[in-house]
This record gives structure tokens, sequence and C-alpha cells, in this order.
């Protein structure tokens, strides 16, 4: 049985009959608008410029922590009073910010305009902002070009790794349409650090998948052609509009478990390499070195982590493939697994590997969530910034959840790697004598 | 619209926070979006407050603004009031729920809550942090003072004060009121109040009681001490005590307000910045060039200590605080120097970068910009990171915080003797100047304006420092194309100008042999620049 079938056939899956706590209280999580502290790392040549206000700016500082580029390649067009005057004059106001933007950053091939809760209140329409400067900035003689595109990033609508959802939505329709008689092609969708996206190519080309593509493209030019002959492998489980929007233009979704630790990665590339018919033998050929790499490097962090206790609080959808793998690979026992959103179909596989009994919440509502913490007394408890130091401040070890999001722990190399993320709070509780 | 990348300042319910989270008994229910709750992690991660801020957020969608979001407010606010039973509540506005026109206000006063309600109007579209942080201790201390209570008779008690403006999230406001009362307390002076850091709504309402305030952090305390000014009669003392002279000015205020002998603080033997400032290894400290950025509390005082009592050259001095551009200017005035008032540091680098300092003095945004000059910095002023707020006593207001400062702003400077044998040893292989201070472990990046460009012969510049600066060369070459070349003798010469002016006079020279004409420039040119440039 190939890894993906052995995923696939455990339990009957709990689509239907899967209980979900809802809430609907304060949340505690970061905006969309976070996402572009990874983004414009991952894209080049892309500049995000947010429209939005002081808040907005004070945010990405703070949770990008460290201000260590001069000029990094994002912005803030800070709404003033008088913009808000006119809905007009916001619009020339936003023209000048981006001439004078563009002006100072010729190597910018892309430009996001994000949008922001309150230019999403008072109705600025970017959409339409992006296609007037568009035509002002379009390729010439003398000009390569910018490609300008919107999407929203506000904290109404979207829930920190929404943000990326939402930006990968808006680069779809820029994708080339693929040819009639165009091979079957595959595009792995999510932004991973380089490192381990180049693993992933190495994987698939290994494994005999000649096109693959990449969204988010690392440089402008590089996004792959879509079309019905489109294979999509998601790699983040937070892309439901990206993945609605690929499936539009015909492309076709490769089911699968997330490529976290040994078992994920593995049922991940195996269901890739069914949807391109490839021979099963030569697949586990192909993982089988990686796959026993991670298991090896996970039999370390195996005494540390089995049977302790561990409670997601709701942060970036990643959730429900973490607490898979750390219940299925490494024997922790997930006690609540809070998710701000749950998107049942992308995430059945992993759904149905979770223990039964293991308490899964959607959406939030802090106090309440806290006070089911303080009773659970879980051994590490996963959350935001703004809880951690409190919660151990009550005796509760835990993990930040954004460390999640910002290193590399997909695939086989790096399930040691992540598995180390929730193992050092606990070895640290372990050795301070203070 | 402005263009910010970085900012000095949050917005104003940020300022709000500041001073809900220094309180007890307080909470702050803050209508905005979920993403609006980043600003917990201000307080927990950059302070290490081992407590959530005392915040609610009403962390209205989309979905709720065609609906209610009003009676979200009023759950939300019956909610807060029910868990963590306030003393007094703030209520307000983020940016969003302010163009969403809510009127928290109104809504919190139909409810008939069991405490007082304290409503805050934060315009987020024009003002800011520091001002949000000074309205809202403004509106506590306006709502929650008894008008009735007084100071109680002089006579067969000490005098009392009120400690005014420090806050959650300032730049040592901690160890400054430590130090404060360790000197109020050898005259012979008791603190009333502290607030907001630490007061309950029970202690704001006896404010009234103390003798006089003192204003330790005008940002946020001003308001509220004019406003007691008024309405209790109660004077101010503004001077803020940091550096050695405004401790003793302040020591000198207090004790004449208080009617006891300022001597009983002034004979502090404790004051060891002013023996260490006068010590031979300080001269060569003389003339060091310093620019000072902060808020304008901070970089006035810096200056002042700069300038008096550490015999440095202030060679550039701004804030990015306008609401005290006034005070700004006429500090700036004593330096000769215009200064710089803005809130975008991209325009606070290009200053920095024309005064070619030799250390800056700054928040945590000129940290970040000195260092990609190269330049050694002492952080001043909030805003600050994470290393700023030290697990050890470290104020900087009083004699103790002039002995901080001296060794804070000392150390990332080359030792005096060891830039005595910098100098004698210049042209020794070992000794390059372009090496740094040597308890910086050679780490800290050498100045740009410390080698001579030099297109004949690239190899003068490989050998010190490798790499980074080959390109820092290679860049200075490039900047300098165009302009006049240098003969060996006049690149030789220049290389033995003190490295801190060199930079300038490497402008001045080339400046003058292109407005001359002049076919390169020789020993000669250097000189007659100088003259010229001297008149």
């Amino acid at each position: 049985m190939s890894p993906a079938q052995a995923l696939a056939a455990a339990e009957n899956p709990r689509d239907g009959g899967l209980a979900v706590l809802r809430e609907r209280g304060q949340r505690e999580v970061f905006c969309g608008l976070t996402g572009i502290v990874w983004l414009h790392r991952k894209m080049q040549d892309a500049f995000f410029l947010v429209v939005g206000s002081r808040t907005c700016a004070h945010l990405l500082q703070s949770a990008a922590g460290v201000m260590i580029f001069a000029e990094p390649r994002f912005a803030t067009a800070i709404i003033e009073e008088r913009d808000l005057a006119g809905l007009a004059d916001c619009h020339a106001e936003l023209d000048r910010v981006v001439d004078r933007l563009l002006a100072r950053r010729p190597e910018i091939r892309t430009l996001f305009l994000v949008g922001s809760c309150p230019s999403e209140v008072i109705k600025l329409d970017l959409g339409n902002a992006a296609q007037r400067l568009g035509t002002k900035h379009v390729r010439s003689e003398t000009s390569p070009g910018v490609r300008i595109l919107a999407y929203s990033g506000s904290g109404i609508e979207t829930t920190f790794t929404e943000g990326e959802d939402a930006c990968l939505t808006a680069l779809v329709p820029e994708m080339p349409v693929e040819a009639p008689d165009a091979a079957p092609s595959l595009v792995m969708v999510g932004a991973l650090p380089d490192i381990v996206e180049d693993q992933f190519l190495r994987l698939f080309a290994e494994l005999g998948i000649a096109h693959v593509g990449v969204l988010p493209a690392r440089r402008s030019g590089g996004l792959p052609a879509l079309g019905p002959n489109t294979r999509y492998l998601l790699a983040q489980p937070f892309l439901g509009e990206t993945a609605r929007a690929l499936e539009d233009r015909g492309a076709v979704r490769i089911d699968a478990p997330f490529p976290f630790g040994a078992e994920g990665t593995a049922a991940w590339l195996a269901a890739a390499a069914a949807a391109f018919g490839i021979d099963e033998m030569h697949v586990n050929r192909v993982i089988a070195p990686g796959r026993e790499r991670a298991k090896r490097a996970l039999e370390r962090y195996r005494p540390a982590l089995e049977g302790k206790r561990i409670t997601f609080l709701p942060d970036s959808q990643l959730e429900i493939p973490l607490a898979r793998f750390l219940a299925t690979e490494l024997g922790m026992i997930p006690v609540e697994v809070g998710t701000p959103y749950l998107h049942r179909a992308h995430l059945a596989a992993d759904l149905a590997r979770l223990p039964e009994g293991t308490r899964i919440s959607e959406g939030q509502d802090v106090d309440r969530q806290l006070d089911r913490v303080r009773a659970d007394r879980p051994d590490l408890t996963v959350c935001g910034l703004g809880l951690a130091n409190p919660l151990e401040a009550e005796g509760l070890s835990t993990k930040w959840s954004i460390e999640l999001v910002f290193s590399p722990v997909h695939g086989f190399d790096q399930a040691g790697d992540l598995a180390e993320l929730f193992a050092r709070p606990l070895r640290r509780r372990d050795v301070l004598r203070i | 619209m402005q263009l910010a990348v970085w900012t000095y300042e949050g917005p104003p319910h940020v300022g709000a926070m500041r001073v809900a989270t220094a309180m007890r008994g307080v909470h702050y229910l803050l209508h905005a979006p979920q993403g609006d709750t980043y600003a917990d992690l201000l307080f927990t991660m950059i302070e290490r407050r081992s407590a959530r801020p005392p915040v609610t957020y009403t962390t209205f969608q989309a979905r709720d603004l065609g609906k209610d979001t009003a009676s979200l407010f009023q759950d939300s606010a019956r909610d807060a009031v029910e868990r963590y039973k306030p003393e007094a509540l703030l209520v307000g506005a983020s940016c969003t729920a302010e163009l969403i026109q809510d009127d928290p206000a109104g809504l919190a006063d139909n409810m008939n809550l069991p405490c007082p309600v304290i409503p805050l109007e934060l315009p987020s579209y024009q003002r800011k942090e520091n001002w949000g942080a000074s309205e809202t201790f403004y509106q506590i201390v306006r709502h929650l003072a008894d008008t009735s209570v007084r100071p109680a008779p002089r006579e067969g008690r000490r005098p009392c004060v009120n400690l005014l403006g420090p806050a959650a999230l300032g730049f040592r406001h901690r160890d400054d009121i430590r130090e404060v009362r360790r000197i109020l307390d050898l005259l012979g002076v008791d603190v009333h109040l502290v607030a907001p850091l630490g007061a309950s709504p029970a202690d704001i309402r006896t404010i009234g009681a103390a003798d006089f305030n003192i204003v330790l952090y005008p940002e946020i305390g001003d308001e509220a001490a004019r406003w007691l000014d008024k309405t209790f009669a109660q004077p101010m003392i503004r001077t803020v005590p940091i550096g050695v002279g405004a401790t003793r000015a302040f020591i000198n205020e207090v004790a004449a307000l208080a009617g006891v002998d300022p001597a009983l603080a002034l004979d502090d033997p404790s004051s060891r910045m002013p023996w260490w400032s006068r010590s031979v290894d300080s001269t060569y400290l003389t003339g060091k060039r310093v620019f000072v950025f902060g808020d304008a509390t901070h970089a006035i005082a810096a200056a002042r200590i700069a300038h008096e009592e550490l015999g440095f050259t202030v060679c550039g001095i701004g804030c990015y605080n306008r609401e005290f551009a006034r005070e700004m200017r006429i500090a700036a005035k004593e330096y000769g120097l215009e200064p710089l008032i803005t809130d975008d540091h991209l325009t606070v680098e290009e200053a920095i970068a024309a005064a070619v300092p030799e250390l800056v003095l700054g928040t945590q945004m000129e940290r970040h910009i000195a260092k990609r000059l190269g330049v050694p910095c002492a952080v001043i002023s909030a805003p600050v990171h994470v290393q700023d707020f030290p697990a050890r006593f470290s104020p900087q207001m009083g004699f103790e915080g002039a002995n901080v400062i001296f060794d804070t702003w000392v150390h990332p400077l080359v030792m005096g003797l060891e830039e005595h044998l910098l100098t004698m040893f210049r042209d020794d292989f070992e000794f390059s100047d372009a090496a740094g201070p040597s308890h910086l472990h050679g780490s800290a990046p050498a100045h740009a304006t410390s080698h001579v460009p030099s297109q004949a012969k690239p190899e003068l510049v490989l050998a010190p420092a490798g790499d980074i600066l080959i390109k820092e060369e290679a860049a200075l070459v490039a900047a300098s194309d165009g302009s006049v070349g240098w003969t060996d003798d006049a690149e030789r010469e220049l290389r033995k100008i003190p490295f801190f002016v060199r930079g300038k006079a490497k402008r001045n020279t080339e400046k003058y042999a292109n407005e001359m004409g002049l076919p390169a420039i020789t020993l000669d040119t250097l000189y007659e620049a100088k003259a010229h440039y001297a008149r």
C-alpha cells in the first residue's frame, strides 16, 4: 500500500460526523497583512504597498520584529485626515505615492496594493487603482513595466495566513494559459522557504514529474501556465480561495495530507506521483531515503514528546496538520486543536488521522479558550506572541506559533527541526533550576 | 497619504494601552478588528510583561459591518466588566472603528455599567501614540479626581508630591521612578502617588492630596499636570532630571517648593559621572561629534549632557514628536543647529549620514541606521526594542542615571588610551585605525570615511578588513567618479587627517578642486581647500 493509501484508508473519514466547537468572541490573531513579512522575502522583485493606517504600519513593524533592512520591499501608505475628506483626493494621493515609490525602486516588477481594514471600510477600490496604475506603468520600449495587482489583507476579512491566500488568488489571473495540447503539469501551491521548495522540486524530478511550477514564483516572470492539464498540490492548508481560483481555470487538486514529518511528506509526494500515473515501486524507491532519514531524526525526539499533551490556539490554520504530525509520528496527545477556519475538504486526510476524542475548535473566544487551557493544563500550548509570556507566567509551557510559519518546517529534511520546535520549550522547562 | 516603512510612534490607541496597562484596576474596551490585537505583543514580548494587557478588543469582522457592530460592542463591554470587574472602564475605537462611527461613549453610557466609564476620543488619522497616552491619562485624571480633596495642613508632616508620566513601554520608566524616589527620600519629601504606572482609579481619586506635581515625562504627563494646576492649584516641576546638571536643578526646584534643604540630596556621594568625565582618560571624548534624535524630552536632555557634561560636539539634533517642536527649536539654537523635526526615518538617516557623527544617540530606529552606517550608537529614547528593557537597575534619571549614561555612551567609542595608541602607531600595519575599537572585537564596521579611496592603488584598502571594505571602497570610488583625481602624496596626507573629519575634508577638497578646475589634487590643493573653507 502506498503511503497515501495508508493514510486515506485509516479510519473512516470523519467529514459529516466531525464534532467541532465553534466560537465567536474576541480573537487574538494577526490580520492578513502579516503575510507580507514572508511573502516579500519569497517574491524577490515584488513590493507590497499597504494602503491603510498607522496601525497597519505599526503591526508590520511589530510582527516583523526586527528592522534590519533600510528599505524593505514593503511599506504603508498611511491614510490621513485630509484623505478621508474626499475619495477622489485619495486616489490622486495613491497615484502620487506609487509613482514616487516606483521611481525610487526601479527593480520592482510586481507591485501589490494591499487593502486594509480602513481602506475596505471607506471602500477605496484598490482593484480599480491597480488597473489604472497598471496601464500607466505598462511595459514599454523604455521600461520593462510593473505588474500592479491588488488584494486585501484586512483584519475584517482575513486572518493571518489568509493574507497569503488572498495574495496568491490575485496572482492566479496572471498565470499564462497553458497550450491546448500541453503535457500534464504540476503546480505546487504555497510560499515555502527556497531551500524547502528546492528539495521538493528535486524530489518531483526524481519521481519523474516533468513539468513542475510553483505558485508564488520567486520572480515575477516565473509564473507557471495553467489549464485543464494542470494538477495542483497544496503545500499549505490555508489556501482555500487560491484553490478555488485555480479550479475556475480548469486545474484539478490532488488530494493529499500536508507534507509534515516522514509520513505526511511521503503521502503528499505519493499522491502527486499517483496523479501522474507513476509506478508505485519507483515512487517508494525515490521516497524511501528521505523518509528513513526523517524517521531517524524524529526518533530522537520521541522520548521527549511521546505522551505529552498539547493544545493549539487558533492562529495559522497549520494547527490540524501539525497536530496530526505530532500525534501519529511522535505520540503526542492533542487536547484541543483550535483553528481560525476549518477547511474540511483540504484537511480531510489530516482530520481523519487525528486521535479519537481530540477537541477541535473553530473561531475563537480567547477568554473562554484560555479558561479551557487552564483547566486542561496541557504540557505545551501553541499560541501567539501576545499570549505566550502570560501563560508561561502561569506555569504553562508555550511555543510561539509564528515560528511555525516563518521557519522551514515542511518536508523530510525539516521533520527533525519541526519536532525540535516543540521539544525545546519542554526541554528548557526541565533544565532550568531557577 | 504618507509613505512609511518604519514608524517611531504607533497609533493613539496604543498610547491609551500604555496607560491602561501601566495602571491597576482599569480595563480598556477597544472597538477594533482582529488584527489590532497585535498590540498585546508589544507589552508581553518587548517589555516582557507577565500578564496580558487589560484590553478587550471587539474584533468585528466584515460580515458584522452590515449588521450590528454596536451590539457586539455592548456584548463585549458586558462580558469584560463581568470577567475583569474593573474599577474603571476605558472605552474607545481604533482607526477602523473610528470610521464606522458606532459611538463607543454613547453605547457604554446607555448600559448602566457598575463602574465609571471613561470615553476616549483619539483621532487615529491625525494623532499618534504619545498624544494618545497623554490624552488618556488626562481623561482618567479628569474623570476620576475628587476635586474636594486637598493637601492636609503642612504642620507636622513631610511635604508630598505626585510623580506623573511613567507608563508601560516607557524607556527606563521603572528604574527612573526608583531613582527619583530615592532623591525625594533624601530630601525628606514623600511620594503621594505615581501615575499612571502602578496607580489604581482609587489612587487617582486622591490625586489632589499632594502639595505639588513632578512631571517626569512631559510627553505623557503634561496635559494632566496642567489641568491639576488649574483645578487644584498644584504647582508642577517640569525639569526632567536627566544628566547631572538637570538633576541638580531638579533637586533645587523640589527643595524650594517643598521648603527643604537641597544639600540633603545634592551632596550625593554616588554621583560619579562628574569625576569620570573630568578624569584624564575622558580627554579623548572632547569634541566627539554626536547626533541626537528621539522624543523631544530625551533628545534635549541628551544633547545637554553631551555638550555640557561630556564635552562632545552636538552635530545634529531632532525629535519625532511635533507636539514638542517648540522646545526642540529652543534647545537646538544653543548648539547653533537647525533641528530635524520629522517622523520619517529615511530623512533622519540622510541627516545622520550628512552630519558624519562619531556617535549616534537615538531610538531603535537610529540604532539600525547607525549600524548600517558603521557608527557607534547608544539608545536614549523610546521606541526601543527588547534589549533596552534590561533586567538590571538602569535608570536615566538622577545621579545614578548619569552614571549609567556615562557608561552606556562611552562604551561604544574607542577608549581614550586606546585612541592614543592608535594615533601613535597609526602607520604600523598592526594598528590600522580602520580596525575599530578592540573591545568590540573588531566586529564594529570601520568608518567608510576612514579609507582613502584610491583609483591608483586599490591594494591600500584591501588589507585591514576584507570583502566588505573592498565593496565599500568600490562604492566610494564609484561615487567620486567624474571628480578630480588625487595625487599619491595628497592622498597620504588625507589619511593623516583624523577619520571623523576626513570625509568632510575629502569632500571639501574635491569640491574646491572642481570649482577651481584643477587637473589633480595635490598636497597644496588639500591645504588651499582647507584655508578656503576655514574662512
